[in-house]
Parts: structure tokens; sequence; C-alpha cells
């Protein structure tokens, strides 16, 4: 144990994710060894991030003003929107450039064990969202375990009946990478979900 | 395929030693506590990745070195390969291929398979259902690796789902209603994979029950037939017999057994029954996970009913039964005079791709024979002594029919000498 100050910090980092006993120590040591105008910064971004950072009210991505910049922009179509769990699920589509419809965060996935259920995600954001008869397709991304495929199916329940097409992101192999890498159960799914190409 | 040499460093109680195997039967003979389990250990380390005595890997390096390394020759038709494992707790493991760049410890599986009897086995007999589970589904694992995610899958279904009847158990105690759509989502997903692990499962037993039969006709004197049934908690649920479930697995031994999709049917229709008694108990009281393999002698369960020495024969039965399904004894199946070819029945999920010459896997009998009267020790050691390689170890050397005794080596503290 550390001295009043020092143990404060260890402990509060220590409550990150992914940051354990011996990072946090590093971590506090770290600063205590910093430059005060580095610190400074950091400080400054935490404290904007909390003061200037909200959730657009539309899809939940973050966004510093009521909207996010992706339900602002009028170049992208409101009939197709991609449902997510996380707002880094979002920057992960933008990556590949290929998505021009709205998108959906659900704020994580049902999980009974952490006590999550659907009233605990914005899924009643979302039906209020499909109400007007403007979105013609609802592509679900949510993570393909067990949680995710759940969310999936729910939504997939609610929606369906709406007439409105639900798809679902495809899980295969990798691209890139060689076969023979691939684990037994990706490929074993790659299988399942095989297209035809010729005939 | 048989196993040329093995050497191991600060592997268990070894320091370093180096041992030249036969094809065809070697047998380890030492005091208790001198390693001769140790050897096959790290035998079956190299084809599982695990150890079947611990679940971790810390006790299998020796006090106070840093990691234990365990270099095997495996010998297949005419290519040798050599496999090192690099085992450090807590670290990665990392594993070379013919002395090449480290490679990714799973590639190593499939290089050396083997088949382990040992005296635990008594407990598929004996023991809880878990056990008997556990021994159907590695078996499916092994036949179709794919399945490994199924069930990894269908355990944190169930989790998810027996979590959220205990939220709806809290709810309903609190006089609340609740709602049952997101039960519903878990009931489907429990299902589709349970009915597909059960499918397997079913399959798999309707392969087994002759080879089972047979081998157990083989042991032992044929003191009744041995024979493999299924509880599965789904069946009779609704039924108002409550009946035991016997009836998933049609009686006729070369019928197929009811379809995923048939089975996923009974799987809903078994939870809508059960519902109340769920929510009540905040426990998912259906499917594979709950289900048991039936072993009966002469129509008498054998849990219960056999005889110690009858226990013995049919868990031998078990092992002797996966090693001819996974390709064991076809190449020697002659020789033995009764072993028939293992068959796989076409058109189900599972097949037997030809997997080259010379695939037999390894048989390790750890301290088994000790355990039989002279009689099963004799027949025992008819059955395997035609199979590519067999690893026995035996405290005395009495123990050990004089068949498996050509290659022997003397174990003590952790030297291991070929006797003259």
């Amino acid at each position: 144990m550390y001295e009043g100050a020092v143990q404060d910090l260890i402990d509060e980092l220590g409550r990150l994710p992914g940051v354990g006993p011996k990072s946090a120590q590093r971590i506090a040591f770290h600063l205590l060894a910093a430059d005060a105008g580095d610190v400074r910064r950091l400080v400054d971004a935490l404290t904007e991030v909390k003061a200037r950072v909200r959730f657009c009210e539309v899809c939940g991505n973050v966004a510093e003003a009521e909207r996010c910049r992706i339900c602002l922009d009028p170049r992208r179509s409101d009939e197709v929107i991609c449902v997510v769990e996380e707002p880094k699920d979002v920057v992960a589509i933008e990556r590949t450039r290929e998505f021009r419809g709205r998108y959906h965060v659900l704020g994580g996935a049902i999980n009974p064990i952490e006590g999550v259920g659907p009233d605990d995600l914005r899924t009643a954001e979302l039906m209020s969202r499909l109400a007007d008869g403007v979105v013609q397709e609802v592509i679900l991304a949510t993570d393909p375990n067990v949680e995710g495929e759940a969310t999936a199916t729910y939504l997939a329940r609610l929606i369906g009946p709406m007439g409105i097409t639900v798809s679902r992101l495809a899980s295969g192999l990798p691209v890139g990478g060689d076969l023979e890498y691939a684990d037994e159960v990706t490929l074993g799914r790659a299988f399942e979900g095989r297209r035809v190409v010729g005939r | 395929m048989y196993v040329s040499h093995l050497s191991l460093l600060d592997f268990r109680s070894y320091a370093a030693v180096d041992v030249e195997l036969e094809p065809g039967p070697n047998a380890f003979v030492g005091r208790n506590g001198q390693g001769k389990t140790n050897l096959v250990e790290a035998i079956g380390y190299v084809a599982t990745l695990g150890s079947h005595r611990v679940a971790t890997d810390a006790p299998l390096i020796r006090a106070g070195a840093p990691r234990a390394l365990v270099r095997t020759r495996i010998v297949r038709g005419d290519r040798a390969s050599t496999v090192e494992l690099e085992i450090t707790p807590g670290k990665a493991n990392r594993a070379r291929i013919n002395r090449g760049q480290p490679v990714r410890t799973r590639d190593v599986l499939g290089i050396l398979r083997t088949v382990l009897f040992a005296p635990e086995d008594l407990a598929l007999v004996k023991g809880d259902p878990d056990g008997r589970r556990r021994f159907l589904d590695q078996l499916v694992v092994q036949l179709l690796p794919r399945t490994a995610g199924l069930l990894g899958d269908y355990d944190r279904v169930v989790r998810q789902r027996s979590a959220l009847l205990k939220s709806l158990r809290g709810l309903r105690a609190a006089g609340r209603s609740a709602d049952l759509t997101t039960l519903e989502i878990w009931d489907a997903k429990a299902a589709q994979l349970g009915a597909q692990i059960l499918a397997m499962r079913l399959q798999l037993l309707q392969a087994l029950r002759p080879l089972v039969a047979g081998a157990y006709e083989q042991v032992s004197d044929a003191d009744g037939a041995a024979e493999l049934g299924y509880r599965a908690s789904a069946a009779g649920a609704g039924d108002d017999d409550g009946g035991d479930g016997r009836a998933l697995l049609p009686d006729d031994p070369g019928a197929a057994p009811p379809s995923a999709a048939e089975l996923e049917q009974a799987l809903l229709a078994a939870m809508a029954a059960a519902r109340s008694q769920e929510v009540e108990r905040g426990v998912t009281l259906v499917g594979p996970h709950r289900d048991d393999l039936v072993l009966t002698l002469g129509g008498l369960p054998a849990k219960g009913y056999a005889s110690h020495g009858e226990s013995w024969s049919f868990a031998l039965a078990l092992r002797l039964a996966s090693y001819r399904l996974l390709g064991g004894g076809a190449d020697a199946g002659d020789a033995a005079g009764a072993a028939t070819p293992p068959a796989l029945p076409a058109g189900g999920t599972f097949w037997d791709p030809d997997l080259g010459t010379d695939a037999d896997p390894v048989l390790v009998l750890d301290d088994v024979f000790a355990e039989l009267d002279v009689r099963r020790r004799e027949r025992l050691a008819e059955l395997v002594a035609p199979a590519r390689q067999v690893l026995v170890t035996a405290a005395v050397p009495g123990d050990v029919p004089p068949g498996l005794l050509a290659a022997r080596f003397d174990v003590t503290t952790g030297q291991v000498r070929r006797a003259a």
C-alpha cells in the first residue's frame, strides 16, 4: 500500500476495464514522473469528455450535440438501419465506407447473467423509429456470440411482423487469410453459410 | 501410428529422460510413485494438449523448474514426425513440428491420437451422469471438431437461461407478472443447440451400441448382454407415465435416431411443459445437460446391479468400442479373430474419412491390469496386443500378461531402463 494520493490513483485506475493492479501501479508511477503539462492535458481530456459528449437522441451513438454527425448527414439513406451493440461497433462499420444508412446503438446485448433485459437496451427507441414506415430494412449487426444472437433473434421477432426486411450479418472466413488457419468452429460455420456461385 | 521416441525435460518427476519405444506392446513397470504414469501422461498431453489427471498445467512442471519440455517422435506408415511441446504454466505453451518454426499448439492435434484406459474409467459405470455425458461429448468432438463450439455455446445459453429463470422467480415471488418474451428467445436457442447435441449423441450411440456389445462379450465371458440406452430429460416430460426417456433411442440398433428438427420440437414441448417448475426452481431442467447414458447388463442397470468385475468389463468395453469407432483395430482386425470393422452409419452426421494408412490410435493402459481378475486380464491382453502400439503401466510385472511384456521398461525414481 502506498501513501494516500498515490494509492487513491492506483485504486481509481484499477477500476478501468482491462487494467489490473500491476498495470494500475505502472500507470500511476508513469503519471507521477510525467511532465505537469502532459498530466494537465489528460485531466482536461477527461473533464471535456464528460462535459461535452453525450448520446445522440436518435441513434444512441456518442455525439457532441443533440444528434450525432451520422444522423445529421442528409446524404445518408433513411431506409436502412444497422443495429449494433456499442458505439465502437459504429466506428468499425464506418471504417468499411460501405454502409450509407443510419445506425441504432442498443447499448449492449440481452444478458440475463448480468441482469440486462430488452428493457435495459434502447429497443423501444428502435421500434418508434420504425413506426413511420420509411425504413425498409433493418440489418442486425450484434456480436456473433450467444448474447448477440439472442438479441438479434429477439429483435427479428419484434420487427418481422411490421413488414420490414430483417437481415443478419454473415459469419464465416476472414478475408485475406489462409483457409488452413481458420479454426474448426469458424470453418464449420462458413460451410453452413456457403453460397452458390455457379450452376 | 506409434510413438518411437519420448524425451522429457523437467516434466513431473523427471529432470531429464529419454525413452526409445517399440511398435506393439510396451510395458512400464515400477513401484508406485516412481513415475510410470507420468510417461503416458506426457504422451497423452501431446495427443490432447491436456492431462488426464489434472485440469491445469502447473502440476506438470517439475518442482522448481520454470517450464517443461515434451518431445516425441511419431511414426506413421513410413513417415516420422517430431512434435515438441514447451509447457509454461500461466503462459501460452509453444509447439514445434519437425524442428521447424513454432506453430500454434492446436496444430499439433491429430498428429498423435491415443485412447486411454485408466482406473478412473470405472466411474463411467459407477459414477455420476456427468462423467458419462463427458464421455459421449468427447467422442462426438473427436468425430466432428466443430461440436466443441456447439457445446460451449449451449453451455452459455443454459447459464443465461437459468439466470433469467432465477430473476423470473424473483418477480413471481414479489407478486409481479413477468414478461416471457425473452424466455421464449432463450428457449428457442437452447432447443436449437440442444437438439443438435442430442442428435449427435443419439447417432453416436447407434454406432457405438454394436461395438460395445461386441467388446463386452470379448472382455468377459458374456455374463449378460451389454446394452446402451439414453435417458433424455426431454422425453416423457409431457407424458402421463413420466417415461424414462428411452423412447428417443430406437430399439432397433440399425434404425436412424430422430432428426435434429424433430428433437428441437420435442425439447420446446418439454420446456413448455416444465416451465412453471423451472421458474419455481430457477434451473433449466430440460436438455442434453440433464441427460444420462444408460448402461444395462442383461436388462438390469449396470450402476447398482453389476458386480465390480462386471463394471470393469463394461468400462473396458466402452473404451475398446471408442478405439474401434475411431478407426482403431481395423488393420489388425482379422488377426484378433473377432474385431469387426467399425461402422459409422451412412448418411449420418458422422462419417469415417479415410485417414490414410496406419491411422490406428495408440492404446494407453494406465494401471488397469491390477484392477482386473486373471481371466479379464488375459482377454484384454489378447484384444489389445494386435494394436499398432500399446503402452501399459503396472506396479508388479506379474499383473501384466506375458504377451504385453515384449518390450519392458523398469521405472525407478525418475529413471527409465529397458529391461533385457
